[in-house]
This record gives structure tokens, sequence and C-alpha cells, in this order.
């Protein structure tokens, strides 16, 4: 790293601590996202006709007549009487069972109304794990508002599916964070031509995929929010590789430098694997900035990948960040993606989303990226938006989505200046 | 516990979200745990509105369960007051919040602001989105209105319209056009755009309008009960319904009937082009109201055949029954929807009249659909207008439905050339965006007969139950014009049962329809 650059970046910026109403989905959401990644999976969440609602919100359309997620709807006779609820609870889950017998993995997805009368689903996973193995293993994690923010759904997930995990000795990479497919096989592509050894995901697609680990296996994390499941990785004795997250060329490259150097592979092998695909991202990335270069962004904080993305678009795109919120600073995780964000920015951790759009309209950057609730209301006040949830259903890590990551900041700049040329200027 | 994959509605306090949403000046302190704001995004992008929902949410998080979740829920409500100064406020609690028992209602009580604190009970874990919106403009218009003196000419109030509803702001539009015809001025419209000052005026009108019983009724037998205000019953959706209701008014009020104008339906129901429509089988499905409207539209206005008639909402299932028992036909009353889709795939209609859920079934099952109740998604929201109530609503449900059928001259051209390559069935409609790809030419089916799994992308080809398609009788089904193939499988299957017959040939096939010609 270069000393002049750490100087000049976020490390040591004083965050913003905040606290009131919160724009932001609970952990419940990444079930959209997780379910598709997980071919043989079924979510269960255990909740209320809200959660239903949610996530039936939050999958904006239905696709799939009989989808792999569902939620048990909590009932008054359910809340009188627990023995009665895991009664039920049981029989919900035998019948879905058996209508779905491509089933291997069920998930019991706590809630918050679950969390607050204190519905044990992990002694509920044990009793179905009974019933049902070996057929279906049945895990449990906690997807509720009052305890997770969006994608933190997916880190209890993972996290919940650490202690199931194989033991091996053998030397390895693990990379965790769910990925679209298409995304997974060119980051396996660039990681086996690297020369890295026995490489495996989590979440793998298929039960019967699910990675083994030990002593030997190195970790590393694609999304920025696995803090949880990094550390139940960590402390099964796996090694940890800590490296800037894999958006743009730059975060690409040196995540990929990363992993090769906790395998002592030399830079030069890496060097020659990533200096076309490298080159190329390069070249799409520089076009899409024209659009993006000397405008001002406001993240409000979503997903936990406003700050690694507020590096990409400052460093490879010329755009200026005036405030980068996160629901959750990791510091350590975070740590050598601050060291690349350059000084400036107000850092500001949690929400108060009054106080934060008071900072908006007085700040008026040239694009804000946020929820979909606050998108249009915004627009209506003149500020042009993008929509946060897009970033983490759309491919964008790894090289040759780099382009595609800046665009998706781009069109909302461009669709303005075509519909409103004047205000453009 | 009850296992649900889709939802037609949402939880209570969404219902009272629709009403705080519709109306100006209020505000709504919701105790709800992060993540409960999702419910913004219904309002902001289904609707496009342009503004946040009025609703603070306390925000506790696993933290503050501990701690004090009741001064959260006072600090909330503090601030909300503070920072957005509304005429009045209501006050609840999502479904978690009722488990930890804050009472919001004593909690702002307590605040002793300076104006109208309404609290709201809704119970989450046994009620749902159209009783919060009922049961919330109950509660705002039982705090608020009071007798007052009527207006010297003769007004009304219009109640029921909210936010996200299904056309509520077009038909806003048209029932005051409809109402201002015979001279009668609205007084207040509600909750739509009306402000807790607005409500405190609803005791000047004559009488109400109900225009959505599933959100406004108890609030109209409030006011008929405190104020003496009658209500109509009549919901005017459809040509038929809107004369009723007009002779309804005209009763109330002892105004002479206002002349007919811009109704078009009843002539485009009557031009020869239409006498395709004749028959057409539709299945029904969405809120009670707007479920018999269509029903009664579909029927006597424009000359479909009624084979399936259902509603999601419990509160409407008596008078739902009761108009099924008219088609001759049993009601469905359901909110799950995996049992709409079977009953749909059982009767395979020509035409589905749903909501939001409906769209998608007949998408996968390949059948056409019209949107005719919430819940709905953006594209329910048009820009232009698009009633659904009063003459100019009944134009516009007359072009919805017939839209997305093959038209008229179309379906004798699909007769005539059935064989040509370009007009297979899965050309589908000239008039729709869809390509028509030439037919493959291998069509046979090998197989003599192929089994009855509705699993796939289309209707069922083959047979169902344990009667058994023969090759050639199946190759002759897939030759009928594929808007009434389902018919004519049904029928074949149905004769053939009834004589014991398990294989069907092709003599079976024209013998069944011999037997069914009328």
């Amino acid at each position: 790293m270069n000393p002049a650059v750490a100087q000049r970046a976020c490390r040591d910026t004083p965050v913003l601590k905040e606290r009131g109403q919160r724009e932001v989905f609970c952990g419940l959401t990444g079930i959209v996202w997780l379910h598709r990644k997980m071919q043989d999976a079924f979510f269960l969440v255990v909740g209320s006709r809200t959660c239903a609602h949610l996530l039936q919100a939050a999958a904006g359309v239905m696709i799939f007549a009989e989808p792999r997620f569902g939620t048990a709807i909590l009932e008054e006779k359910d809340l009188a009487g627990l023995a009665d609820a895991n009664a039920e609870l049981d029989r919900e889950v035998a019948r879905l069972l058996s209508r779905r017998p491509d089933i291997r993995q069920l998930f019991l997805v706590g809630s918050c109304p679950s969390e607050v009368i204190k519905l044990d689903l992990a002694r509920a996973a044990e009793r179905l794990n009974a019933a049902h193995a070996p057929q279906v293993r049945v895990l449990n994690y906690s997807g509720s508002g009052i305890e997770t923010t969006f994608t933190e759904g997916e880190d209890a997930c993972l996290e919940a599916m650490v202690p199931g995990l194989g033991t091996t000795r053998d030397a390895g990479l693990l990379v965790v964070g769910a990925l679209p497919d298409v995304v997974e096989d060119q980051m396996l592509g660039l990681l086996a031509a690297i020369g890295i050894p026995n490489v495996r995901c989590l979440p793998a697609r298929r039960f019967a995929d699910l990675p083994a680990l030990g002593p030997n296996t190195r970790v590393a994390l694609v999304q920025p929010f696995l803090a949880a499941t990094h550390a139940a990785l960590v402390k099964r004795g796996a090694q940890p590789v800590t490296a800037p997250f894999p958006f743009g060329a730059e975060g690409t490259t040196l995540w990929l430098h990363a992993v090769a150097a906790a395998f002592a592979i030399p830079r030069e092998r890496v060097e020659a694997v990533i200096a076309a695909p490298r080159a190329r991202a390069e070249r799409a990335v520089a076009t899409v900035a024209a659009t993006l270069r000397g405008k001002r962004i406001f993240f409000f904080p979503d997903s936990q990948l406003e700050i690694p993305l507020a590096r990409f678009l400052a460093r490879e795109c010329g755009m200026i960040p005036v405030e980068v919120g996160t629901p959750y600073l990791h510091r350590e995780l975070m740590g050598p993606e601050l060291d690349l964000l350059p000084a400036g920015p107000t850092l500001s951790e949690g929400q108060d989303v009054e106080r934060q759009l008071d900072r908006v309209r007085a700040a008026r950057p040239d694009l804000t990226v946020c929820g979909l609730g606050l998108a249009n209301p915004l627009e209506a006040e003149g500020l042009a938006t993008k929509w946060a949830i897009e970033l983490v259903f759309t491919p964008v890590h790894f090289y040759e989505q780099a382009a595609d990551l800046a665009g998706l900041f781009a069109r909302p700049l461009r669709r303005r200046a075509l519909l409103t040329p004047e205000a453009a200027e | 516990m009850k296992l649900t994959l889709w939802t037609y509605e949402g939880p209570p306090h969404v219902g009272a979200m629709r009403v705080a949403t519709a109306m100006k000046g209020l505000h709504y302190v919701l105790h709800a745990p992060q993540g409960d704001t999702y419910a913004d995004l219904l309002f902001t992008m289904i609707e496009r509105r342009n503004h946040r929902p009025p609703v603070t949410y306390t925000t506790f998080q696993a933290r503050d369960l501990g701690a004090d979740t009741a001064n959260l829920f006072k600090d909330a409500a503090r601030e909300a007051f503070a920072r957005f100064r509304p005429q009045a406020m209501i006050v609840g609690a999502s479904c978690t919040a009722e488990l930890i028992q804050d009472d919001p209602g004593g909690l702002a009580e307590a605040l002793a602001l300076p104006i109208p604190v309404i609290p709201l009970d809704l119970p989450s874990y046994s009620r749902k989105e159209n009783f919060g919106a009922d049961e919330t403009f109950f509660q705002i218009v039982k705090v608020l209105a009071k007798p007052l003196p009527r207006t010297e000419a003769v007004s009304c109030n219009l109640i029921g319209p909210t936010a996200l509803g299904f056309r509520h702001r077009d038909d806003v539009t048209e029932m005051t056009r409809l109402l201002g015809a015979m001279g009668i001025a609205v007084n207040v419209c509600a909750p739509l755009d009306a402000t807790p000052a607005d409500i405190a005026r609803i005791g000047a009108a004559h009488f109400n309008v109900l225009m959505y019983p599933e959100t406004a009724e108890t609030a109209a037998r409030h006011l008929e009960k405190l104020l003496g205000q009658p209500f109509t019953r009549i919901v005017p959706i459809g040509t038929h319904a809107t004369r009723d209701f007009l002779a309804e008014v005209a009763t109330i009020t002892g105004l002479p009937l206002p002349a007919e104008a811009g109704l078009r339906q009843p002539w485009y129901a009557a031009s020869v082009d239409s006498t395709y429509l004749t028959g057409k089988r539709v299945f029904i499905f969405g809120d009670g109201t707007h479920a018999i409207a269509a029903a009664r539209i579909a029927a006597r206005e424009i000359g479909f055949e009624v084979v399936g008639l259902g509603c999601y909402n419990r509160e409407q299932a008596r008078p739902l029954r009761a108009a099924a028992k008219t088609y001759g036909i049993e009601a469905l009353v359901t909110d799950d929807y995996l049992e709409v889709e079977a009953e749909i795939a059982r009767l395979q209609p020509e035409l589905i009249l749903g909501t939001q859920m409906e769209r998608h079934i007949a998408k996968r099952l390949g059948i056409p659909c019209a949107v005719i109740s919430a819940p709905v998604h953006v594209q329910d929201f048009p820009a232009r207008y698009s009633p659904q109530m009063g003459f100019e609503g009944a134009n516009v449900i007359f072009d919805t439905w017939v839209h997305p059928l093959v038209m008229g001259l179309e379906e004798h051209l699909l007769t005539m050339f059935r064989e040509d390559f370009e007009f297979h069935d899965a050309a589908g409609p000239s008039h729709h965006g869809a390509k028509a790809s030439a037919r493959p030419e291998a069509l046979a089916d090998p197989a003599g007969a192929s089994g009855g799994d509705i699993s796939g992308q289309k209707m069922p080809e083959g047979a169902s139950g344990d009667v058994i398609w023969l090759a050639d009788a199946e190759r002759e089904l897939k030759k009928i014009p594929f808007f009434v193939r389902g018919k004519a499988k049904r029928n074949t299957e149905k004769f053939a049962a009834d004589k014991g017959v398990t294989a069907i040939s092709i003599d079976t096939l024209y013998e069944a329809k011999a037997h069914y010609a009328r």
C-alpha cells in the first residue's frame, strides 16, 4: 500500500453514528436471492402476515407458482400456547416436505414475532432433523428485523451452515458470499487459471456440493456483509484472506492478488492471467465513467456494500462521495477499503432517516443511492436516485461486470439528461 | 399456523397506512421493528407516489426489548409531531409491537399533544389489510366527525377511496361528475385527499356514497347511526349497477335522474362484431365488491358465461355466495393462492378477471386475463384516465376485458386458416406484442396419450382422469382453435366418461361435439 494514499484515505475518519427510524429491509429479504442460489433448499419463515407481505413486495413479481420459500403465519392460537405452535410447525413442515421431495435443505427462518414469543427454532430444527434425516437437513437462523438488517440475513444463513460443514486438511480456498452463477463461474475460471487449489463456494448451489474446511483452508469474502460467517469460519480454524472486495477492476485485481499471495503464488503469474480481462474492464469502465466523473454521490445505508462501492466510484469513475452511509461498519473487514477510499465524505453508521434526508437536501448531490421507499419521493424533489436493492440483485462482481456496475450509476444520470436536458447542464 | 406462499392482503397496519397515506395533514406513528418500513415502497413504487407515506416507525431492535421500547415510542411520537405538525395523529402497533404490549394509545395520550391522537387496535394475528383500512377510517371518523347543520343544497360525501386502491383516483373523479349531473355536490371525499379538518365537516352532507364497502362500511354505518346520514348500498360498477345506483340516489334525495351521457358500452356489446364474445367462459376473482360487480357485467352486459366466482376477503363472503348462486355456480372464498390456481386449471376458462395474482396464474396457464381488483401492481396505475365506476367506467371495462381476447374477425380467420402456418395457436392475438413464429413441423406426439399433469407452462393438452386420448383424436383436438379447445376437451371427456368410453377416438370427439351442439 502506498503510504501517501493511506494518509489521505478514510481509515481514521470519525464516523457519524445515528439512531432513529431506519428505512431498510430486514434480513428476511435475503431469502429472495438465497433461494435462487441454493437450488435444493426451502426457506420457511416462521412469522406473521407482515413477513409474507414483505417477501412478496421485495420479490417484486411472482414468477413461480410454488416458490422455494414460504411463511408459516402465526395465528392467535399459536401465540396462546407454544406447545401447540411446535406441533403446528411440525405438521406444516411434514406437509411441505411431502409435497416437495426435491428439497434437501430446509431453513427455518426466525422473524420478529417468533423471536419475541421465544419460539425456539433451534430446538425445532433438531426435532425436525431427527424426523426427516437423512433426506432433508433442517437448519435455522434468524432473519428478524430486530436482529438483522437486510444483507445480514445472508450472513445469519451462512453462519448457520458453518457448524455442519465437513473437515479437511487439504489446502484450498473457500469463497464466501452468494454470487450469481454466471459471476461465480467467471471467478472460478480466474482462480483456476491462477492456480488456486480446491476452490469451493459457500453457499453451494446444491446440498451435495457443500464445502469442507480445516486449518489449511483460506477464506476470502466476496461480500462485505458476512462478518459473523467470517468469524465462525475463522473460529473453525480457517485462515482469513483480507483484501478489498472484488468490485471494479482495481478491487478485483487486489482481491485476486491477496488470494494468490495466501497460496504463495508469484505475482507475475497472477498478472499474466488477469492482464486481458483487467484491461478489458478498465476500458469498459472508462467509457461509462465519462458520465460519472466529477458527479457528487450520497449513499443512504442499505446493504453494507456502500463503502466498497464508494471506493470504486471514487477511484475508478471519478465520482465525489459526499456521504457514505452504512447500516454497520465492521472496521476489521472494511479496513482495506477505508485505506483506499479518498478522504472527504462523511461516513455514517446506522440511520435517523429524517435527519439524513435533511442532510441530503442540504447537500443536493448529483446522485443519491437509497431504498425503494425513498427513491420516487427524492426524484420528485429533483434529486436523481439509484435504487440500492438493484446492487444486490444484479451481477456486479469481478472484471466482466465492472462496467455494468458503473452503468447502474450512470443510467439514472443519462436518463435525466435525456428527459430534462436543461437540468443536466 | 398456516403456510402461505403469496398473500392477497397485507397485515392490518398496512390497511391503516392506506388510509393515512391517502389523507393529508394526518400522521401515523407505528410501533414497529426495523424492516417494517418495507411497506413504504408499496406506495412510492407501485402507486408511484411522490411523497413518503406519512408514517414514523419506531424501529426497535433486539437490544431495545430488554430496555425501554415505551420511551422509544414516546420519543418517536413527540419528534414526529414536532417535525410534521399534523392536524391529527393515529398511533398503533405492527404485529411484533402488538406482542410487547406497550400500549401506543396510552403512551401517546400521556404526551398530551395539542391535537387529536387516535389509537388504533388492529389485531395482526387474526385480521388483515382491508379490516385495517376499514377500522382505521372508522376510528378517525368516530373521533373527528360531529353533527353539523346540513348544506343548503343537496350534498354527499364520497367515502372509501384509499391509497393503493384499484382505480380509486379516477373513480372519485367519475363519481363527482356523475353526481354533479344530478346537481349533487361532493361535501367531503375521504380518506383520499381529505384532511382531519375535512373529516370534521362530514356531517354537513345529506348522505354518504359508500364507494368501497371493503374500506368504509363501518364508517358509513356509524355515520348513519350518529348523524342520520343514509348511505348508498349499490356500488356503481357496470352500466346496470350505475343505473341502479342513480335510482338509489334519486330515492334518497328526491332529485330527478340525470340524462345518460357518454355511455358507449351497451352499443359496443350489441354491435355484431361482439357476437364472438357470446358464452365465453370467464373466471372471476378479487375482492368481494369488484368480483360481484364484474360477474354482473360479464353475464348481463357482455354475454359471457361466468364459470367461476370468488373472493379473498371473508367479510364479503355472504353477498358473494348469493351472487354466485344466481349464476348457478359455487362461490370460491379463499385466500389460498394455490387453491385459486387449481380451480382455474380445472375450469379452463377462456378469460380470467382477477387480481395481479391471477394475472400470474393466467400467464402460466396461457389464458387471457384482465385485472379487476386489488391487489394490483404498478401497471394497474395507468397514466390515463381509467375509472371503473360510472358510465365511463363501463366503457373502460368493456375495452379492458375485450383487449386480451383474440378479436372477433381474427377468430374467424383462425378457424378458416387454422392449418396455415401463421395461424397456429402459439401465434397469439395480432394486436399484442409477441411475434408470431412459424409452427414447428414436427407436431406429432408419438405417444398414444400423454398424462394430465398441470405443472407445465401451458394448459393441459392431454388426457386427464381415467380417460385416455388416442393419438389420432389428440391430433384432431389440437386442430381445434385453442380458445375453444379447453371446452371441447372437457366436454369430450365428460361425454366419454358418461358413456363409459375409456379411450377417446376421433369419432368420440365428434360424437361429443354433436351431443353438446346448441
